[in-house]
């Protein structure tokens, strides 16, 4: 693989093919004119935690965090998830050599903490991540991390972004391994699994 | 239409049909025909002699439509919507798609699978994730059928699909001009039109194009019924298809399905002569590659990596 100059590419695009009979182009929109909306999807998890309970249509019941710490509020933040005896068991922690601090606020639970000590509400957790994970986040402004939902001409309609911990966790962002999905089946690929050794090679099903 | 029966100015399918005969194997003629055969036995007169594609009025193609609907009522037994979706103008696609983030969970071949009404027993799928050695770009050394957790160490991966290549092998080689390349840059194919006589196949350096064995088998209620005349309908037996960036969304200003269903977010997709747009910004901020560039294919699809 080589390097690809952009210009190249987007200067050197194809001009018109053949028209067709009497089927005229689509015509687009005038220029700018983004009528559709993006909108930063809000992870639950961010304001309420999973019971382990349904509800009479067999959806998850969700306890919001404040149900519980409107009344309970630690009066200083625990150094390690070990410390989490009453609730919130079996938390693994492993984000670089982070402290709890340096997020949390100590007495409000629904509020985090930037590294110059502004509070932030939960929902605007990007931008905590964002003041240590710079080029991701910038990649993440122009479409280039996180991916989307909807639209990618804003002219036709909506978009919906991921938020960052809707993929990584907050106590620890690395992707966990899992299996892969829709192994292929085709002709080429069982010949070279040695299921139908006549047929091996190449050229799949040539020999049939 | 009376000088020429078959098709006005456009390339003779009968001849095509007898030059193959000669110079493959009688089996591979056999095969190759197959789709003729069949439509002497069972369509009418009219649609053997009917008009390429871009020759269609709208009439003859809104005919063709409706027709291809009640077939595949009658075939599959679902109501399905057939439309023909043109290309838009200031419009060129473009895909990039990034290497440090992809973790080979094939989602996005699983997306395509559904989306564009694949066969369901072969799994197949116009996208094929490649697990890599570390340090290699060679795709003829990668392994696609890997089965175990992933990311694995020492491995990365890299989906390969139709990379809508502005100087297409594949489009050179039809003989019967059954392939080509659209306004937006988009390859497709008319498999309507298609002899299935596979050189497209063969001619494409990034095994992109697939050849229909059988007539795809897919339960009825899992029929994409949102379908696209040079796109997702479902294709009959003995043509060649191949990914056309799910132009029946893309054409509408949708994401295609592929880039909806990563869930690392590693796709990047939209309009290349848009300044603003998350593509262009990737062309112009990231180190952009392309596969097997030495071969002149001008591919729109891109690779990038963080650094
Ligand atoms: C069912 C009640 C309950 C719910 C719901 C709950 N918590 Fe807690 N939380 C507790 C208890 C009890 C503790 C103290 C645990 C201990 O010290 O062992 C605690 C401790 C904490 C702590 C560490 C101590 C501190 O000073 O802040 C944080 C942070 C926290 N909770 C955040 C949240 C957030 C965020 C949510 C919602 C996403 C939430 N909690 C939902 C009961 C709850
Ligand atoms: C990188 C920032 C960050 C750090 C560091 C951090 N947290 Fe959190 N924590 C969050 C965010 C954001 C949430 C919101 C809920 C979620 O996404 O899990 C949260 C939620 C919680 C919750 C609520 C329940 C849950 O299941 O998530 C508890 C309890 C908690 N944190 C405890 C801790 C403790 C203890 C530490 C230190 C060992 C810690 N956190 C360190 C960002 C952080
Ligand atoms: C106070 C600074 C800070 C904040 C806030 C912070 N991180 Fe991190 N993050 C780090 C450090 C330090 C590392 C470790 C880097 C390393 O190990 O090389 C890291 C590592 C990561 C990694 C890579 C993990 C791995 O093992 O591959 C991810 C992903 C990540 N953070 C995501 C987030 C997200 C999402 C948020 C917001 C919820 C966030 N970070 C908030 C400092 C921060
Ligand atoms: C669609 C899912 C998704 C979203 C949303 C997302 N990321 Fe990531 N991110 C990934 C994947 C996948 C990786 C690859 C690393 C891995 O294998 O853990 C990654 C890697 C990272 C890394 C580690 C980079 C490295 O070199 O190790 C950081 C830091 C990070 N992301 C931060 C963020 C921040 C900050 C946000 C929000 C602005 C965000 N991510 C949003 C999927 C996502």
């Amino acid at each position: 693989m080589l390097r690809v100059h952009w210009y190249l590419v987007v200067t050197g695009l194809l001009a018109a093919a053949g028209c067709r009979a009497d089927r005229p182009e689509r015509l687009r929109p005038a220029p700018g004119a983004k009528t559709g909306t993006v909108t930063i999807h809000i992870p639950d998890r961010l304001t309420s935690v999973p019971t382990g309970e349904v509800d009479a249509l067999g959806k998850p019941l969700r306890a919001s965090c404040v149900s519980c710490h409107s009344l309970r509020r630690p009066d200083a933040l625990p150094a390690s998830m070990a410390e989490l005896d009453e609730f919130h068991g079996g938390l693994t922690f492993q984000h670089g050599e982070l402290s709890c601090g340096s997020c949390h606020v100590v007495g409000d639970q629904s509020e985090l903490r930037r590294a110059d000590g502004t509070a932030i509400a939960m929902r605007d957790a990007m931008s905590l991540c964002a003041q240590c994970h710079g080029p991701q986040f910038r990649d993440y402004s122009h479409g280039a991390h996180g991916g989307m939902n909807g639209h990618w001409d804003l002219s036709a309609g909506d978009r919906v972004r991921n938020h960052c911990v809707d993929c990584h966790d907050p106590h620890m962002p690395a992707f966990q391994p899992s299996l892969p999905v829709l192994r292929p089946q085709d002709r080429g690929v069982r010949a070279n699994r040695g299921e139908h050794p006549a047929r091996a090679g190449h050229a799949e099903g040539a020999a049939r | 239409m009376s000088d020429s029966p078959v098709i006005r100015n456009g390339p003779n399918r009968r001849v095509a049909l007898k030059v193959i005969g000669a110079t493959l194997g009688a089996g591979a003629f056999a095969y190759a025909s197959r789709p003729l055969v069949q439509w002497a036995a069972d369509q009418s007169i009219d649609e053997v002699l009917r008009h390429h594609y871009k020759e269609l009025t709208r009439d003859e193609l809104t005919q063709i439509l409706r027709k291809l609907e009640a077939e595949t009522k009658e075939v599959h037994g679902v109501d399905v919507h057939i439309e023909d979706y043109p290309a838009q103008e200031g419009v060129q696609f473009g895909y990039a798609l990034n290497l440090s983030v992809c973790i080979g969970c094939r989602k996005c071949a699983e997306a395509c699978h559904k989306e564009n009404n694949h066969d369901r027993r072969t799994n197949n799928s116009y996208i094929r994730v490649l697990e890599m050695d570390q340090g290699s770009f060679d795709m003829e050394r990668g392994n696609v059928d890997y089965d175990h957790a992933v990311p694995a160490p020492g491995k990365y991966y890299m989906p390969v699909q139709c990379h809508q290549c502005d100087d297409a092998p594949c489009v050179k080689v039809c003989p019967v001009e059954a392939t080509w390349k659209e306004k937006d840059g988009i390859v497709v194919v008319d498999y309507s039109w298609c002899i299935g006589c596979r050189y497209c196949e063969a001619a494409c350096p990034y095994h992109a194009r697939r050849f229909n064995w059988t007539r795809p088998e897919i339960p009825p209620d899992e029929i994409n019924p949102d379908q696209g005349y040079l796109s997702n309908r479902i294709r009959p037996q003995g043509v060649v298809e191949k990914c056309t960036f799910c132009l029946h969304r893309t054409r509408q200003g949708r994401l295609p399905a592929c880039l909806e269903a990563c869930p690392t977010g590693a796709r990047v997709f939209g309009n290349l002569l848009d300044p603003d747009s998350e593509i262009r910004w990737v062309l112009e901020n990231k180190r952009v590659y392309v596969l097997k560039e030495e071969l002149g294919t001008r591919p729109r699809f891109f690779y990038f990596f963080d650094v």
